[in-house]
C-alpha cells in the first residue's frame, strides 16, 4: 500500500549541476587543508623530540590540529554542518559531555596510580 | 522546508508526519550507530591513555618505534603512517565525491568514485598488513638487557650477516660447511634463546656450532627504557659509538637470553603466552593490536559494504529508486572510519 502521509526526505538532498560545482570546490579545499594539517603533524612529530622543553606545547598543538581535522571531516564530509541544528546537537552534545568527563576522570586517576607505583618503587 | 513547519499543528506533528530533524529514518539511525561506535573507540583510546599515564617513562615513543619504510629500512620516522593517513583521507574524499554525484543522479560518477574508494580501502588494509608484520617481527637489533639489568632499545645500521661456517659438526651439518640460507632468522632465533656465544659462535638446532661472518654495524645507539634496582642508568639515557657496541655484544654473547625481537607470542607447554615486546611495556603491544586491529576490522567491513553498494550502483538499483541516499549512508560509515584513524594517528603515533 502506498502511503501518502509519509514525507520522503531522501529527495531533499538532490542538487543541481551548478550547486554541485560549488560543493566540489569546497571538497577540494577541505582535502588540501586536511593534507596540509597531516604534513605539519608529521613534520612536528619527526623533528621534535619528546624530551624537548617545549614538548607540552607541541603535544597540545597535535590535539588542537586533530580536533580541527575531525571537525572538518564531521561537518563537511559527513554533512553534519548541513543538518538541522538540533540533530547536530543531539549527536554532539551528549557524546562530547560524556567523553570529556571520561578523559578527565581516567587520566586524573592514572596519574594517581602512576604516583603510587613510583612511591612503591622508590 | 522551514516555511512548511509553521503550517503544522501539534496534532499532525505527533501523528508522525513531519520528522523533527527533517532527515530520513535510515540516516538518523546510521548517526546513532556511529555515536555508539565512537563511544567504543573513545573508551579504547582513553584506556590506552590511562595505561600510558601510569607507566610514564617506559612508554615507547611513536617516532622511535615506527620509523621504517618497506624496502628502505630505518630512519624515516612516521612517514609510513603518514602515508596510510593520506590514503585514508583520499579515499574519504572520493567517497564524498560519490555522494555528491549521487545527489545529481549521476550514475556514472557514483560508480567511478565508489570504485576509487574501494581501491583506497584495499590500499589502506594492505599497508596495515605490512605495518603489523613489521611490528611483530621487530628490528634487526631487538631490545637488549644490559649487564646491569637495565634494558635498552637499539638504533643504527645492522651489518649484514654473510654466512655461518660450521666449526663443530652436528646431526645435520658437517665441519667446514658454509650456510647461506635463512641467516637472519636463524641468528635471531639463536639470540632469543641465548645460543650465541663469545667470539660470534652460534649453536645451531642440530647441535653443530658455527662461526658467524657478519659485516660491521654502524652508528649504534642504545636508549635505556628500563632500569633495574642495581643499575645507575636512568630511563632515557643514551649510549652510543664503541661503548654501545661493547655493551650490546657483551649481552648478546653472554649465553643467556637477553634480547627480544618485535612482539611475538611463544608456546610454553600447552599455552600461548605473550612475551615481552621490543618496544616497551607488554600493554603497549596489546593496545597496538587491539586498537589498530579493531579499526582495521572496521575498514575491512567498510570496504565490503562499499563493494556491495558499488555493484548496486552499477546495476542501476538506486537510480530506479530515484535517490542515492544509500551511498550517503555508507559514506557516513566510511568517513567515520577515517575519523577514528585521525585520532588513532594522534594518540598512538604522535603524542
Amino acid at each position: 500500500m502506498e502511503r501518502d502521509d509519509l514525507i520522503e526526505y531522501s529527495l531533499d538532498t538532490h542538487h543541481s549541476e551548478e550547486e554541485g560545482k560549488k560543493i566540489r570546490s569546497k571538497i577540494v579545499k577541505v582535502t588540501i587543508l586536511l593534507t596540509l594539517i597531516t604534513v605539519i603533524e608529521v613534520a612536528l612529530g619527526a623533528f621534535i623530540k619528546q624530551s624537548a622543553d617545549f614538548w607540552p606545547f607541541v603535544k597540545w598543538t597535535f590535539i588542537v590540529l586533530t580536533l580541527l581535522k575531525a571537525g572538518y571531516i564531521v561537518m563537511v564530509f559527513m554533512h553534519l554542518g548541513d543538518e538541522r541544528k538540533w540533530m547536530r546537537n543531539v549527536i554532539l552534545i551528549p557524546y562530547a559531555t560524556f567523553i570529556a568527563y571520561l578523559i578527565f576522570i581516567a587520566l586524573w586517576e592514572a596519574l594517581a596510580v602512576g604516583d603510587a607505583w613510583s612511591s612503591v618503587a622508590a | 522546508m522551514a516555511g512548511q513547519t509553521t503550517q503544522l499543528d501539534s496534532k499532525t506533528l505527533w501523528g508522525g508526519k513531519e520528522s523533527p530533524f527533517q532527515t530520513s529514518y535510515g540516516k538518523l539511525m546510521m548517526w546513532f550507530f556511529l555515536v555508539s561506535d565512537a563511544l567504543t573507540f573513545s573508551g579504547l583510546l582513553v584506556a590506552y591513555g590511562f595505561v600510558r599515564h601510569d607507566t610514564l617513562g617506559a612508554w615507547p615513543i611513536g617516532e622511535e618505534t615506527f620509523d621504517s619504510l618497506p624496502g628502505l629500512g630505518h630512519g624515516y620516522p612516521l612517514i609510513y603512517v603518514a602515508l596510510m593517513t593520506f590514503i585514508l583521507i583520499v579515499s574519504s574524499v572520493t567517497m564524498v565525491l560519490a555522494v555528491e554525484a549521487g545527489h545529481r543522479m549521476d550514475k556514472k560518477g557514483v560508480v567511478k568514485w565508489m570504485f576509487a574508494t574501494v581501491i583506497g580501502g584495499f590500499f589502506f588494509l594492505g599497508s596495515q598488513v605490512w605495518e603489523w608484520s613489521h611490528f611483530i617481527h621487530g628490528s634487526e637489533f631487538g631490545r637488549i638487557e644490559l649487564s646491569d639489568g637495565s634494558e635498552a632499545i637499539v638504533k643504527g645500521h645492522f651489518g649484514e650477516i654473510e654466512s655461518f661456517t660450521v666449526m663443530q659438526a652436528g646431526l645435520h651439518h658437517k665441519k667446514g660447511d658454509v650456510i647461506k640460507d635463512d641467516l637472519m632468522h636463524t641468528f635471531q632465533h639463536a639470540a632469543e634463546n641465548g645460543d650465541i656465544k663469545a667470539g660470534g659462535l652460534i649453536h645451531l638446532h642440530d647441535g653443530s656450532v658455527a662461526k658467524i661472518k657478519k659485516a660491521h654495524d654502524h652508528d649504534m645507539e642504545l636508549t635505556i627504557k628500563y632500569t633495574a634496582a642495581k643499575s645507575k642508568r636512568k630511563i632515557g639515557d643514551k649510549i652510543s659509538g664503541k661503548e654501545a657496541e661493547k655493551q650490546y655484544y657483551a649481552s648478546l654473547y653472554s649465553g643467556i637470553p637477553k634480547v627480544t625481537y618485535g612482539a611475538k607470542w611463544f608456546e610454553d607447554g600447552e599455552h600461548w603466552l605473550p612475551t615481552k615486546n621490543e618496544y616497551g611495556p607488554q600493554q603497549y603491544a596489546h593496545f597496538f593490536f587491539f586498537i589498530t586491529g579493531f579499526h582495521g576490522f572496521h575498514v575491512f567491513s567498510g570496504v565490503m559494504i562499499n563493494i556491495l553498494i558499488l555493484f548496486g550502483a552499477m546495476k542501476g538499483t538506486y537510480h530506479k529508486r530515484g535517490h542515492y541516499e544509500i551511498v550517503e549512508k555508507t559514506g557516513l560509515y566510511w568517513h567515520f572510519v577515517d575519523l577514528v584513524w585521525v585520532f588513532v594517528f594522534t594518540f598512538f603515533y604522535l603524542v
